[in-house]
């Protein structure tokens, strides 16, 4: 198959030998998880049980609220204690909506039928179970995945890639993931392919993980029309723009979608779920994560359950060192700093990096910009960093907007390779804050006007009501009057 | 009879058609900047900018009396509005804080029903004799409702941040801007 290739991208060092040979383990069952209302872009589900209230294993505590929502289930048997606000695992420490849970040790599952053939199925249906089993996509944008899937069969997409790049330093989910449960991973892509209603399917993996490569071309070698596809690592080939343009040449429109391209981009770990969603009846209560870094006493690939605290994997981990001088969701260049240890993990995290201060190049103090255009060799989008953040930093929102603001991935390229050490992706994010929060205030004006007129005719029904029974009091008294006076 | 009418309507005319040129060649010249403000303002009429209505702010503005940041319901959308109208730079210092929202202090309001009726908005929920709670998200903080509450349960508080609205903060760099 010819490749083509993307723009800019770089070369960080991949330590991903901290984690990669390490089997998957399953972290023993918490105490308590922690299982927030909102894991996915879109609206929050609303909780389905009381405080109080038992739960089986795979039971659903927050149901969708249909659109763009997913639903959340119990990773474990055990009781309902708190629902209410917890720690979200973002940088602002900000709390969300979460449903917490006191696991009684039994892991009793609820009972469950999984469909006898689910080829047999409908497409909609398919798409409908991954629904219900709460798949979002795993890979990091936590778009649910049964919306996506209908879409993109709306679209008429042809190909599905599947993303098992990996390109993030340090993460190791995936790799392990197609090492040793391919098959699944296989009939995942099958059930996909049913559910969109393509043909083809691709997996695209990073050559720097030829065990990966191996096992998931032997899980695929009775599958014709699913292929195994070997793409040069280069940071982000992992990104669903840049991996698109990497195995069809095709570039996403601005502010368009990958599927405007009729190809698809899921996760390895996104079909893994579906396969257990459709076989096995199994919601999305656990998923794999890679928790390393150089402050990790032991680096390994846990199965951990939905809503565990970051604290119970890294002491499974052997603890994270005093040396933590960092510690983030996610890798290195697109990782999210974490509040703290007392926060749960969610559906879309992948990793959890502890970082050394040598590691974070904490000891690199920002200097003024030299104009060097290095940010701009880097950038995978074709935009010019250095002019989009210099506007930025003067809040020129609309001139930052209009050298592509939109567009950016945040991948963090144009930050790594920048001499000046310019923290570029926080501009970019202050700048896309800023230009949201604009638009919300421009909407709460217009809603402002919208409901001042409804006051006012508010008032004038009101008055007009008044009005008009005022009269009929009158018609009445003239009328018993009358009947009066005709009596007499 | 006849004669009554008859004058009545004729004095009648002639005093519409008096008025009427009168209307015609007095006519005070409006501002139309006014008028164009007027339509920026949100209309509340809250005064709290110390004119009386938006009317009167609409007229110091384009007197150019009274600076674009006059308005705390209109926010800084309107500020930015306000300034392309009337051509001025944004003077950031004089934005003041954060916005302030009316918030109910449940355990000392007594349900009197005040505030509601003088809310702009209609962003004040609750029925007589029963505790009031105040909509968010159509509350624009004009402060009206405020000033009639009898036991002080209404106060102006900032707005609690949550995690959809929150954003990174601009990058604070020692070499500076």
């Amino acid at each position: 198959m010819k490749l083509f290739d993307f723009w800019g991208g770089v070369h960080p060092a991949g330590q991903k030998h901290l984690s990669a040979e390490q089997a998957i383990q399953v972290l023993p069952m918490p105490s308590r998880l922690h299982v927030p209302l909102q894991q996915h872009t879109g609206r929050p589900a609303v909780p389905a049980v009381k405080v109080g209230q038992t739960v089986r294993k795979g039971q659903l505590l927050g149901r969708e609220q249909g659109g763009v929502s997913a639903s959340v289930h119990a990773p474990t048997s055990g009781m309902i204690v708190a629902i209410g606000d917890f720690t979200a695992p973002h940088v602002s420490g900000l709390p969300l909506p979460t449903i917490t849970l006191e696991s009684d040790g039994e892991d009793h599952w609820l009972e469950r039928e999984p469909p006898s053939d689910p080829f047999a199925l409908e497409p909609e249906d398919v798409a409908a179970r991954i629904g219900e089993a709460g798949i979002v996509g795993m890979g990091g944008a936590n778009f649910p995945a049964a919306v996506k899937l209908s879409k993109a069969r709306q679209a008429k997409v042809h190909t599905l890639a599947v993303n098992g790049a990996e390109c993030e330093p340090y993460m190791t989910c995936d790799d392990r993931l197609m090492r040793e449960r391919a098959e699944h991973i296989v009939d995942g892509i099958r059930l996909m392919l049913h559910a969109l209603q393509a043909p083809n399917a691709v997996i695209a993996i990073e050559d720097n993980k030829p065990e990966a490569v191996a096992s998931m071309k032997a899980a695929c070698q009775p599958e014709r029309h699913i292929r195994v596809v070997v793409v040069p690592s280069r940071y982000p080939a992992g990104s669903a723009k840049q991996l698109i343009q990497i195995l069809t040449g095709l570039e996403t429109p601005a502010g368009g979608r990958g599927t405007d391209t009729g190809v698809l981009v899921h996760n390895v770990g996104t079909a893994y779920a579906v396969h257990r969603a459709l076989r096995q009846a199994h919601p999305l209560i656990s998923r794999i994560i890679t928790v390393t870094g150089g402050a990790v006493a032991r680096p390994q690939n846990l199965e951990a359950p939905i809503g565990a605290l970051v604290e119970d994997l890294l002491a499974f981990c052997g603890g994270a060192m005093e040396a933590t001088s960092r510690l983030l969701m996610g890798g290195p260049m697109m990782g999210q700093p974490l509040p703290g240890t007392r926060v749960p993990i969610v559906k879309g995290t992948n990793g959890i990096l502890a970082l050394t201060a040598a590691e974070a190049r904490l000891e690199a103090t920002p200097s003024p910009c030299i104009r060097c255009g290095r940010c701009v060799e880097a950038c995978p989008m074709g935009l010019m960093p250095l002019e989009m953040s210099k506007r930025a930093r003067h809040d020129d929102l609309d001139g930052a907007e209009a050298f592509g603001l939109i567009d950016c991935i945040s991948c963090g390229s144009c930050a790594y390779v920048c001499p000046s050490h310019i923290p570029l992706v926080q501009y970019f994010e202050y700048a896309r804050g800023a230009l949201e929060a604009r638009q919300r205030a421009e909407q709460k004006v217009k809603e402002t006007r919208r409901l001042l007129e409804q006051h006012q005719a508010r008032l004038a029904r009101v008055e007009r009501a008044k009005a008009e029974a005022a009269a009929r009091r009158q018609a009445e008294k003239r009328q018993a009057k009358a009947k009066v006076g005709a009596a007499a | 009879m006849i004669a009554a009418v008859l004058s009545l309507t004729l004095l009648g005319l002639a005093l519409g058609w008096v008025l009427g040129l009168a209307a015609r060649y007095l006519r005070v010249e409006n501002n139309p900047l006014h008028e164009e403000i007027q339509q920026l303002l949100p209309g509340v009429n809250c005064g709290q900018c110390g004119y009386p209505g938006c009317g009167g702010a609409a007229e110091a503005l384009a007197a150019s009396k009274a600076p674009v940041t006059l308005c705390p319901p209109g926010g800084p959308t309107l500020v930015r509005a306000l300034a392309a109208k009337l051509g001025v730079a944004v003077d950031r210092a004089s934005n003041s804080g954060p916005p302030l929202l009316a918030q109910v202090n449940e355990a000392t309001c007594i349900g009197c029903a005040h505030c509601g009726g003088r809310c702009p908005t209609d962003a004040i929920i609750g029925a007589p004799k029963q505790i009031h709670g105040v909509i968010q998200d159509a509350c624009i903080g004009c402060g009206l409702c405020v000033e009639v509450c009898p036991t002080e349960c209404l106060q102006l508080r900032p707005v609690t941040p949550v995690l959809k609205n929150w954003h990174w903060p601009k990058p604070t760099l020692s070499f500076g801007v």
